[in-house]
């Protein structure tokens, strides 16, 4: 095998060092009944030339593969990646180290981390960063375990609009039973009833901003100010790139701000790896889950980056640790770093801007070409509803048959949400795509359906 | 913050180079590169964005006014090559696979083949949205599908759930399929004990802490392995699960393992694997043949998968047919010819990741299976046994060794030898850095004095490894006769040793962003 570097006299030399003659002397600790009598069954082994045709193909099978025009979000977005960002990414010195338990040779990681945490920071408005979590989903599930270790309370009260999947996430993590959700309608959870919840026993309340229906909820100020009042934690969960337009939650009373940090530079594949993200109070820090760089000197007094905090977590505390966090995505903050810098102060308010520009462009285009109005009339920035007179499947259907993915078929998420379309609009959409989409749209509405009725235009 | 203003003198924040007062060095062995706030200049910037080709709204007439951001983030302003240099310059300070030996023992540090990175970047894979419709991503979901299958062959299990994004999520998923199955049984008031053995990773107990459950250690024996008796003592009515690493994390195979797996389901427990050793088992031993009833593994680990600097890495949770109702939804299924998202899974613990996993590590494992076949998964483990095994032979006389057993893919030394001349073991792995070498794991697992935890992998060839010898004996002669250069070791990395009391004491967390303009 061309990942071992091993000739037969090399091995013969290394088991005689041992004073054996056989392999197998040395798994004389592992009874025979309990090992493998046969063969595995798994294909190959192939070479290269092989394993890229293979791969190759079963790639070609996926609509991107074919540069499908993309209008899906839900938080996961087709954003463009400049080209230096996979390009230092993929540096060996960066991909196959591994965590910087030794500072002196990790001090590239340590310092990414820092500029990373540091970003994350200034961008939701926080004092602090940590290094980055699994996912949204994870990252919401964490805050909401800080805050009940914090206030020592248990409950923990959601704005419905929180992406759908990380409210899974969050019930499997810290229990349903813990667990109160305001239902949204007309796309934010009322502000009244979030307000009622807010009891004694309420750890946190998790808004979303902008939430899952595209939607930056109004009066977000005043449930903070209620959920402190109250003695709750505010957990916003953010957009990374609409914070570039959006005021950091940090400023408008969020304890914590989480998130996806996916639209920061990193490709969508099929929901992994991304990142999450949690920023927080500089009162909250020694609450924080997983890793967290700070700055401190070598001997001779220069300037470096270390681990710290580590009693905080698992491998020091054990079942008394903060987290059962050991690694983070390391490498996706290194990528969302990289995003950031490269962007820069203009460039991330521009690129969040030609998305809120195109997606308001797209949501007028859906009413004159194809009669679509939005699902809930309320202010959003790049990502929007629209409630269609026909399966939002069938939808997508027709747009693949175009060559495009119209949206995201909210049918798959929740019941009774089956005509409703996610729309997601990015940068990388130019008018002429735009306009296409809205014909297909258009086109899907006044298409006969297979029942033989016609869904007619609204 | 500008780098004169960081170093100046009187100042808080160390200096950026050598020398108080002076702009930091390139290429002087020893620097520090400046960090990015230090490098931004008002108005320079890194791309070039198109101009709008829509009709413009206004954003204060679409969003409410508290929610307009009055103050750009004080994100950098560097041009593109001054962030290339800044990264590539960074990339310089850090130790990795692709540049020498790497034995951090229990994170198999192996190579990562470069034909795997390339293919989770295929354009259909990357790009494929993980809310797409299932016809539009048959090339993922077949993948997904398929490397299920392969991970069950090799484990023996009957299903799989790809969710879990590291190692400790995998075993919090464990846990609560475990909590889940009890609970179907009607047990789920009375079993909430979760017997682990004090040698286990810092995950095991968080994990089962996590999941609502207590933890009673039990203490190994004096071979590092599970002791019975303090097995049979800890298992009674309450015990919900045990938790096994095999090998041990001090590299040895349980040579009871059947037994103890017995007397665990004997007390109506579940058998649970950590898979973080597996690297020392695959092609060779399957978990769920000899009794095991769930496992996680870490194909960052034993698949090749890079560890990115501290992941990404993808911990799979495989289980027996029993358990399988319980798995996150939605599985991957095959119907009718095609695959498809299986939503409809009533007893399922709910979800642990907001997608599908880390679908981008899957792809590289799965290339990575294919590339091994049968025999090569196997050769990975003999290979790596081989080389573990080798190593110990020639370093055993120089360290304590805490038992007489060969070991299986990683072994454990002490270095309380090197007291008598005033040192730690964390004063050898510090001078091995001067050679270009990672430091083995150091003081774990726990119940090893001044642990040195050391694993080779399979990819090693055996003149670095007679090379690692050569210098880890170079490194106990000069304990004996010089042992401040131990101490101050070490000298020719980027910085020396960091003050990591100093970093807790003054958390410095943040940056100074850029002056405004």
């Amino acid at each position: 095998m061309s990942y071992v570097g091993r000739s037969d006299a090399e091995r013969k030399q290394m088991l005689e060092s041992l004073g054996l003659r056989d392999f197998d002397e040395l798994l004389r600790d592992v009874p025979a009944e309990a090992r493998l009598q046969r063969r595995l069954d798994l294909p190959g082994p192939l070479s290269e030339i092989e394993i890229r045709a293979e791969l190759e193909a079963l790639a070609a099978r996926n609509d991107a593969a074919a540069g499908a025009v993309s209008f899906l979000g839900g938080g996961m977005y087709d954003h463009y990646i400049p080209a230096i960002v996979p390009r230092l990414m993929l540096r060996s010195e960066f991909i196959t180290c591994y965590t910087p338990y030794q500072p002196e040779v990790s001090q590239g990681t340590l310092t990414v981390i820092f500029e990373f945490q540091s970003m994350i920071a200034e961008l939701t408005g926080l004092d602090v960063a940590q290094a980055s979590l699994y996912d949204g989903g994870s990252a919401v599930a964490e805050a909401c375990l800080l805050a009940r270790a914090h206030t020592d309370r248990d409950r923990v009260v959601v704005a419905g609009g929180l992406h759908p999947s990380y409210m899974d996430v969050l019930k499997t993590i810290v229990g349903a039973e813990h667990v109160t959700h305001v239902r949204a309608a007309g796309g934010v959870a009322p502000a009244a009833e979030i307000a009622r919840e807010l009891g004694p026993d309420v750890a946190a309340v998790v808004l979303a901003y902008p939430n899952f229906f595209g939607v930056v909820q109004d009066g977000l100020p005043e449930l903070a100010a209620q959920a402190k009042a109250a003695g709750a934690l505010t957990v916003a969960c953010a957009d990374p790139l609409g914070l570039a337009l959006l005021t950091p939650p940090g400023q408008w009373g969020a304890d914590i701000c989480v998130g996806e940090g996916q639209p920061l530079g990193v490709p969508p594949s099929f929901g992994g790896p991304g990142f999450g993200f949690m920023a927080v109070r500089k009162e909250l820090v020694r609450r924080l889950p997983g890793r967290l760089v700070g700055e401190t000197a070598d001997h001779d007094g220069r300037r470096g980056y270390v681990l710290t905090l580590q009693t905080r977590e698992q491998h020091i505390r054990r079942e008394k640790a903060t987290s059962n966090i050991c690694t983070n995505q390391g490498l996706l903050a290194l990528g969302a770093a990289i995003y950031l810098a490269v962007l820069g102060k203009s460039g991330l308010r521009e690129v969040a801007n030609l998305c809120f520009q195109k997606a308001h462009y797209a949501a007028a285009r859906a009413q004159q070409a194809a009669g679509l109005q939005l699902a809930y009339a309320q202010p959003f920035f790049r990502e929007f509803v629209l409630e269609l007179p026909l399966p939002a499947a069938e939808a997508l259907r027709f747009g693949r048959s175009q060559g495009m993915l119209v949206g995201v078929d909210l049918g798959r998420v929740a019941q009774g949400w089956k005509n409703h379309l996610l729309v997601a609009v990015t940068e990388k959409r130019t008018r002429a795509e735009i306009d296409r989409w809205a014909e297909c749209l258009a086109a899907a509405v006044r298409a006969p359906r297979p029942d033989g009725a016609r869904a007619g235009t609204r | 913050m500008s780098a004169d203003r960081s170093a100046a003198p009187g100042g808080q924040p160390p200096p950026a180079s050598g020398r108080a007062g002076e702009p930091p060095v390139w290429g002087e062995g020893r620097i520090v590169e400046p960090l990015l706030s230090e490098l931004s200049r008002p108005g320079h910037r890194g791309v070039t964005l198109p101009a709008s080709d829509v009709p413009a709204t206004p954003l204060a007439q679409a969003v409410p006014a508290w929610a307009l951001r009055q103050r750009p983030a004080r994100l950098p302003e560097v041009s593109e090559p001054e962030v290339v240099r800044h990264y590539t310059r960074l990339s310089a300070l850090n130790h990795h696979v692709d540049r020498g030996f790497y034995p951090l023992g229990s994170c198999t540090m192996k190579y990562n083949p470069k034909i795997n990175d390339e293919m989770a970047a295929l354009r259909g894979f990357a790009e494929s949205h993980p809310l797409a419709p299932d016809e539009a991503v048959q090339g993922t979901l077949a993948l997904m599908h398929g490397i299920s299958r392969h991970l069950c062959e090799i484990t023996g299990f009957a299903a799989c759930t790809l969710q879990p994004a590291a190692g400790a999520q995998g075993e919090m998923t464990g846990m609560l399929m475990a909590r889940a199955w009890h609970a179907s049984r009607g047990e789920a008031a009375t079993r909430r004990t979760v017997i682990v053995p004090d040698s286990a990773h810092g995950t095991n107990p968080a994990s089962v802490h996590l999941a609502g459950w207590s933890v009673r250690e039990i203490k190994s024996n004096a071979e590092g392995m599970i002791d019975l008796a303090a097995l049979d003592a800890a298992l009674g009515p309450d015990t919900a699960a045990v938790m096994i690493t095999l090998p041990s994390t001090l590299g040895i195979f349980e040579t009871q393992i059947r037994e103890i797996i017995r007397r665990i389901h004997a007390a109506g427990g579940l058998v649970y694997l950590d898979g973080a050793n597996f690297n020392a088992l695959a092609g060779l031993v399957r978990p769920h043949d000899i009794g095991f009833d769930l496992a996680h593994l870490n194909l960052h680990k034993t698949f090749s998968t890079p560890h990115g600097g501290g992941g990404p890495g993808s911990g799979p949770v495989l289980v027996s047919r029993e358990l399988e109702p319980f798995l996150p939804y939605p599985v991957v299924v095959q119907r009718d010819g095609a695959y498809a998202l299986d939503w409809q899974r009533p007893r399922s613990i709910g979800r642990v990741h907001s997608y599908h996993g880390n679908v981008g590590v899957l792809i590289r494992a799965y290339t990575y299976i294919l590339s091994l076949g049968a025999e090569g998964v196997a050769e990975v483990s003999r290979e790596a046994i081989l080389n573990a095994n080798y190593l110990l032979g020639r370093l055993k006389d120089a360290f304590e060794m805490p038992h007489e057993h060969p070991c299986m893919h990683e072994f454990v030394l002490s270095g309380k030898g090197l007291r008598k001349h005033g040192l730690r073991t964390l004063d050898v792995a510090k001078r091995l850095l001067d050679f270009g070498i990672h430091a083995p794991t150091v003081y774990f697992p726990l119940i090893v004095e001044e642990a040195l935890m050391i694993e080779p992998t399979e990819t090693e060839t055996l003149r670095n490894l007679d090379e690692f010898v050569a210098i880890v004996r170079r490194i106990l002669r000069e304990a004996a006769e010089e042992p401040e250069t131990l101490k101050n070791a070490p000298r020719t990395t980027p910085v020396s040793r960091l003050d990591e009391g100093r970093a807790a004491r003054e958390l410095k967390l943040t940056w100074e962003p850029p002056a405004e303009a």
